[in-house]
């Protein structure tokens, strides 16, 4: 297609959707997502497809569930506190192995918090954030393009693998414009959706969507499963980005979304005062992209730096893998405050003499 | 021999959970009958709840979701957006639909989804083990009302179906019981209309239907009926509550 248009980034997040074949858009309105909703509520009813403004977070995830249930692309849209109220109905939809697409526009908090952008909600999109034994591929786009792209991705490997996927953005790439291309991507050949319940329409079985096991050995038999389909996720699908992170460097950095723009501006700053300084951009967030250290771990002369606008969360990752084989030293902003070059720089400087501590 | 009586094609042949004297069974029997007679078994589309009748989706043949507590209404509205053309139908306790659910069922019936709620009012939470349901009367006793429910502290009991029967989106809201043969007929006819309502594109519908829990009521099958009869319905009179009839 090729259609060059400036758009902003919640309003690209909606046009992906549509081009993607999302065919339901159930969502609630927080700030700073909320013009996904306003978008989707123009368009898909032009397309003679579904918008519906649910009462909350906890209806519109459930009616995700529903609409997912009868194989139809479908997707939802919030921010930090409302993806702690969709929570329960994520659980649901990983337990009942639908794909879905839900995008977080991440939020300062804890609590309310602030409408500002931050990185903290880490944690509960990759290690579950709902009950149970689940996860779900976390896609971590650092520029509009990228989230465009990702959103046509991410809808593919849920219906590969039968799990929602999550967009993880932040209120910066939500509210910032950008030039952004719509291309026809090469698809993947994906699976027939013959557990959709959608009425028997002829079919011999009934269909059921559940993710109820009341014997245990058969719940436990499901969580093997979902287990398996885990690993087949982790080996095929984590994605990075490396940069500038050939032959020998002094300090790598660790950062992905906003922030890891802001980290290449530092890389460009270091080299003027001659320190080396190299990325490692997770896009994928789980799984996490373990290769991408395995294959920069040699290359780095005092180790790594993860920059978050967090306490200090995906930092936990970064350390399992490297496994103290390098140090990997810290520098964070919280509350919605997004990490200036300076202050990363002063960092880099600082290790770089001084060493990681 | 002519063949004067059969189980209907919308249940399966599997033995259901229910108590001895609980009424869930007649009840799922209604809707199966309704959705034969109607001649739309193939595109129906069930959603069950949490709490006794959690395993409904075992009993209908039709497709089935299970959803989490009191989200059915939610469940129900995806899947008939998404889908239509299909008969969609939610069955849905009191615990479920009267304390958790509330949210979802409220906003269901007044955004006039085209789904057909199967409301069971029994007074009590059943498969927890007899605690103190949004349903349960002043004064009833139950595990966790010990001393009887006392308005002053644990509130009303709420009339659903006088409800939602004051919101725009409803098109059709009964309520009938199931404690006698009588009132068995009328309670088909109600779910029947219910779906047919909804088969006609007119709005949100709810059958609410007063049943028994002679484990939880700490009575005998046929005391259970009885106390249905003196207990529950003054309290939630029968009888129609909305109909919008021919109206669009």
């Amino acid at each position: 297609m090729g259609d060059k248009v400036l758009m902003k980034g919640t309003e690209a997040i909606g046009e992906a959707a549509i081009r993607a074949d999302c065919q339901c858009f159930f969502g609630y309105p927080i700030t700073p997502q909320t013009e996904v909703a306003a978008y989707m509520a123009k368009k898909m009813p032009e397309l003679g497809r579904v918008f519906v403004q649910a009462e909350s977070e906890v209806a519109a995830i459930n009616m995700v569930y529903g609409a997912a249930g009868t194989g139809v692309r479908c997707m939802t849209s919030s921010s930090s506190p409302g993806i702690s109220l969709k929570a329960e109905g994520i659980s649901y939809i990983a337990g009942a192995e639908l794909p879905c697409l839900i995008v977080n526009i991440v939020r300062g908090g804890p609590g309310l918090g602030s409408i500002q952008p931050a990185q903290s909600d880490y944690f509960q999109a990759t290690k579950g954030g709902g009950h149970g034994d689940y996860n779900m591929p976390v896609f971590a786009p650092s520029s509009i393009q990228e989230m465009v792209d990702l959103i046509q991705e991410a809808f593919d490997v849920a219906d590969a693998y039968r799990t929602p996927c999550m967009l993880m953005g932040d209120g910066m790439l939500g509210q910032m414009m950008e030039p952004v291309e719509f291309h026809e991507t090469a698809r993947r050949e994906l699976p027939k959706k013959d557990w959709a319940a959608d009425g028997l329409r002829g079919r011999a079985h009934h269909n059921v969507i559940n993710s109820l096991y009341l014997n245990p050995e058969e719940l436990e038999q499901h969580n093997l499963h979902l287990q398996e389909k885990y690993q087949q996720i982790k080996k095929n699908e984590a994605r990075y980005e490396i940069y500038n992170c050939e032959g020998e460097v002094d300090i790598i950095l660790a950062a992905y979304g906003t922030t890891s723009r802001v980290c290449k501006n530092v890389i460009k700053m270091a080299a003027e005062e001659g320190i080396r300084v190299g990325l490692v951009r997770p896009i994928t967030l789980w799984p996490f992209p373990n290769e991408a250290f395995e294959k920069t771990v040699e290359h780095t002369k005092y180790g790594y730096l993860a920059v978050e606008m967090s306490a200090g969360q995906m930092i936990e990752d970064v350390r399992l893998v490297v496994n103290g084989r390098k140090p990997v030293g810290f520098h964070g902003r919280m509350g919605g405050m997004v990490p200036n070059p300076e202050d990363i720089l002063a960092k880099v400087r600082e290790l770089a003499l001084e060493g990681v501590k | 021999m002519a063949l004067t009586f059969e189980k209907p094609k919308g249940l399966t042949d599997v033995p259901t959970h229910y108590c001895p004297g609980c009424t869930h069974g007649i009840i799922h029997r209604l809707i199966a009958e309704v959705v034969d007679e109607l001649g739309v078994l193939d595109k129906t589309v069930g959603v069950a709840p949490v709490g006794c009748s959690v395993l409904a989706y075992d009993y209908f043949s039709c497709d089935m979701y299970e959803a989490a507590h009191g989200r059915a209404p939610a469940v129900a509205t995806g899947i008939k957006r998404a889908k239509p053309d299909a008969t969609v139908f939610t069955y849905q306790g009191d615990g479920d639909l009267a304390a958790i659910g509330t949210a979802e069922i409220v906003h269901a019936a007044t955004r006039g989804e085209k789904i057909t709620t199967v409301f069971v009012n029994n007074a009590i939470y059943g498969m927890t083990g007899g605690q103190m349901a949004p349903t349960s009367l002043p004064g009833q006793v139950t595990e966790t009302s010990p001393y009887g429910r006392n308005t002053g502290l644990a509130g009303y009991p709420i009339r659903v179906s006088e409800m939602i029967s004051t919101l725009d989106g409803a098109s059709y809201v009964e309520r009938v019981s199931v404690d006698s043969v009588k009132n068995v007929m009328r309670a088909k006819k109600a779910i029947k209309k219910a779906f047919e309502y909804q088969i006609a594109g007119k709005g949100f519908s709810m059958v609410e239907v007063l049943s028994t829990c002679p484990t939880n009521w700490g009575l005998s099958p046929t005391e259970a009926l009885t106390w249905l009869r003196d207990n529950m319905m003054p309290y939630y009179p029968l009888g129609v509550k909305k109909d919008i009839g021919e109206e669009d």
